[in-house]
C-alpha cells in the first residue's frame, strides 16, 4: 500500500492537479502536500501527490551505479 | 524520466554487475541477514527473482511492512461495529477481507452493512458530501505513506456527517522492535523508500549509532533493491555501520516537511497494537483533540474490549516479524491461498504471503 508512482504535472488548479501517468491520459491528484510546478514530476500515492521527484538527483542515481558497474569491469 | 529512464533502472547487465559486486565481497561478510519493511520491496525483490541472484550467505528477509496485514483485529472489529451501527464504512480495497475476531468488512458487508471502496480519502469526502443525510466514517489504514493524506482531508473542514477511525501505524518504533526479537538477528536495515519521502532520514540515524545496524534508504526498482544490498554487505564488511539514503531522487534528508507539519497538526502519537506483534510504543496516530467530533471512535462511542489476531494454525505472526517464511507456515498455499485466505499476511496485495503465493515458480 505504500506503492506510489511518478506522474507529471500539467495543470494546476487550487489543491488539485491533473498529472500524465505516462500514457497521456491525464488523472486528478491532490497536491495539497507538495509544492510543485507545472512540468515537474512527482510521486502519487493513493491519489495525493506526497514528494517531487528530483530530475537532477535521479541522473545522478544513475552515474552512482554507472560507476558501480564500471569498477566491477576494471 | 521517461519510460527510457526507467528502462536503465531496470537493466539486467547492470543488476548481473551489482550482484557479481556483492559476491566478491560476500565470502569476507560471513552470514548476513538483511531485513527490509515494505510490501513493495517484497514485490521487487520476489517478482524479478533477486534473492537467485544473491551468494547463499547473504538473505534478504521481509519484516512489518504490509500496513494493512499488521491492524490488529480489534480494529477491524471497531471498523465492523461502526458498520452494523448504520455507519457506511469507506475503505481501500486491501482492507476489506482482513479477519477480525468474528468477521472482516466483507462479511459485514454480505450480511448488510455498508461497505464501499475507494481509491483516495478524498472519494470518501465526497461520498459523504454527496448523501449528507447518512453517517461516514473512513477507515484510516497505512503508514506514514498514507498518514499526511488523512491529515489534510481532516483539517480541510470534512463535512459534519464524516468521521475517521484512525488506524495508521508508524514504522520507526516496528524496525527497532524487531532488533530486540532474540533469535531473529538483523544485520542490516533496507529502509522504505516512501514511508522516507515523508519523514526523512533522522528517524533512523539510532539504527546505525545506537544498534551499529547498517540502514539504506532504498527505491523500488530492481536495482535500487540491489544497489542498498551491495551497500549494506559493504558496510558490514568494513565494519562502518552508517545510514545512507540510495533513493535520494526521491527522499530528501528532511523528508516532506510540508506533509509533516499538516500531520503534525491533526494527529498526536499513540501506542499502538500491532496484529502478531502487541503494543508498540509510540507507533501509532491519534486525531487531535480540536478534530474530536471527527473521530469516529469518540463520536459513535466504539468500544472493543480485545480482539483475536491469529487463528489457529495460522503463523503470520511469524511471517510478519520476517522470523519465518510463507512456505514454512504449514496452511501456505494449503489451507490458505489468495481466493480463501486465513491470515492478513494472504489477504493484501503486499502481504508477504500473499507476494509469494503470486510469484511460486520464482521463489521455487
Amino acid at each position: 500500500m505504500c506503492l506510489a508512482i511518478p506522474a507529471k504535472i500539467m495543470n494546476i488548479d487550487g489543491t488539485k492537479a491533473n498529472v500524465d501517468f505516462g500514457q497521456g491520459v491525464l488523472r486528478e491528484v491532490n497536491i495539497s502536500l507538495v509544492e510543485a510546478k507545472i512540468g515537474e514530476y512527482v510521486l502519487v500515492h493513493a491519489g495525493y501527490a506526497i514528494t517531487v521527484i528530483s530530475e537532477e538527483e535521479a541522473k545522478e542515481t544513475l552515474s552512482l551505479w554507472n560507476s558501480v558497474l564500471e569498477a566491477s569491469q576494471e | 524520466m521517461g519510460m527510457a529512464e526507467n528502462l536503465k533502472f531496470r537493466n539486467p547487465e547492470m543488476a548481473q554487475n551489482i550482484a557479481s559486486k556483492i559476491k566478491s565481497l560476500a565470502p569476507k561478510a560471513g552470514k548476513i541477514k538483511i531485513c527490509h519493511v515494505c510490501g513493495t520491496h517484497e514485490w521487487t525483490i520476489t517478482h524479478f527473482g533477486l534473492r537467485s541472484l544473491l551468494p547463499e550467505n547473504v538473505e534478504v528477509i521481509a519484516g512489518p511492512g504490509c500496513p494493512v496485514c499488521i491492524v490488529p483485529a480489534v480494529e477491524i472489529d471497531e471498523a465492523v461495529q461502526l458498520a452494523q451501527k448504520g455507519v457506511v464504512i469507506t475503505c481501500f480495497g486491501d482492507v476489506l477481507r482482513v479477519p477480525g475476531s468474528k468477521m472482516s468488512l466483507l462479511e459485514a458487508k454480505a450480511t448488510g452493512a455498508d461497505v464501499r471502496i475507494v481509491y483516495a480519502t478524498s472519494d470518501a469526502v465526497e461520498m459523504a458530501k454527496h448523501e449528507p443525510r447518512k453517517q461516514f466514517a473512513f477507515f484510516a489504514v497505512g503508514f506514514e505513506t498514507t498518514a499526511p493524506s488523512t491529515a489534510v482531508e481532516a483539517l480541510g473542514n470534512p463535512p459534519e456527517n464524516l468521521s475517521f477511525l484512525v488506524s495508521h501505524r508508524l514504522i520507526p518504533p516496528a524496525m527497532e522492535l524487531l532488533l530486540g526479537v532474540g533469535d531473529l538477528q538483523i544485520d542490516g536495515f533496507i529502509a522504505p523508500g516512501h514511508v522516507s519521502a515523508i519523514i526523512g532520514l533522522k528517524p533512523y540515524e539510532l539504527f546505525p549509532r545506537v544498534y551499529r545496524m547498517p540502514t539504506v534508504v532504498a527505491g523500488f526498482e530492481p536495482i535500487d533493491v540491489l544497489m542498498s544490498v551491495y551497500m549494506i554487505v559493504k558496510q558490514h564488511v568494513e565494519g562502518k555501520p552508517k545510514l545512507e539514503n540510495e533513493y535520494s531522487r526521491v527522499v530528501k534528508p528532511e523528508g516532506n516537511l510540508r506533509a509533516l507539519d499538516i500531520m503534525n497538526k491533526a494527529f498526536t502519537v499513540v501506542g499502538g497494537n500491532w496484529r502478531g506483534i502487541g503494543r508498540l510504543p509510540d507507533s501509532a496516530l491519534q486525531l487531535r483533540e480540536f478534530l474530536a467530533d471527527y473521530d469516529a471512535r469518540l463520536k459513535f462511542n466504539v468500544h472493543v474490549e480485545q480482539g483475536k489476531d491469529i487463528l489457529l494454525g495460522c503463523e503470520c505472526h511469524l511471517v510478519i516479524i520476517g522470523k519465518i517464511k510463507p512456505n514454512q507456515c504449514p496452511m501456505f498455499l494449503k489451507a490458505c491461498t489468495p481466493e480463501k485466505p486465513v491470515g492478513a499476511c494472504m489477504v493484501s496485495s503486499e502481504g508477504t504471503c500473499r507476494v509469494w503465493a503470486k510469484n511460486v515458480a520464482v521463489q521455487e
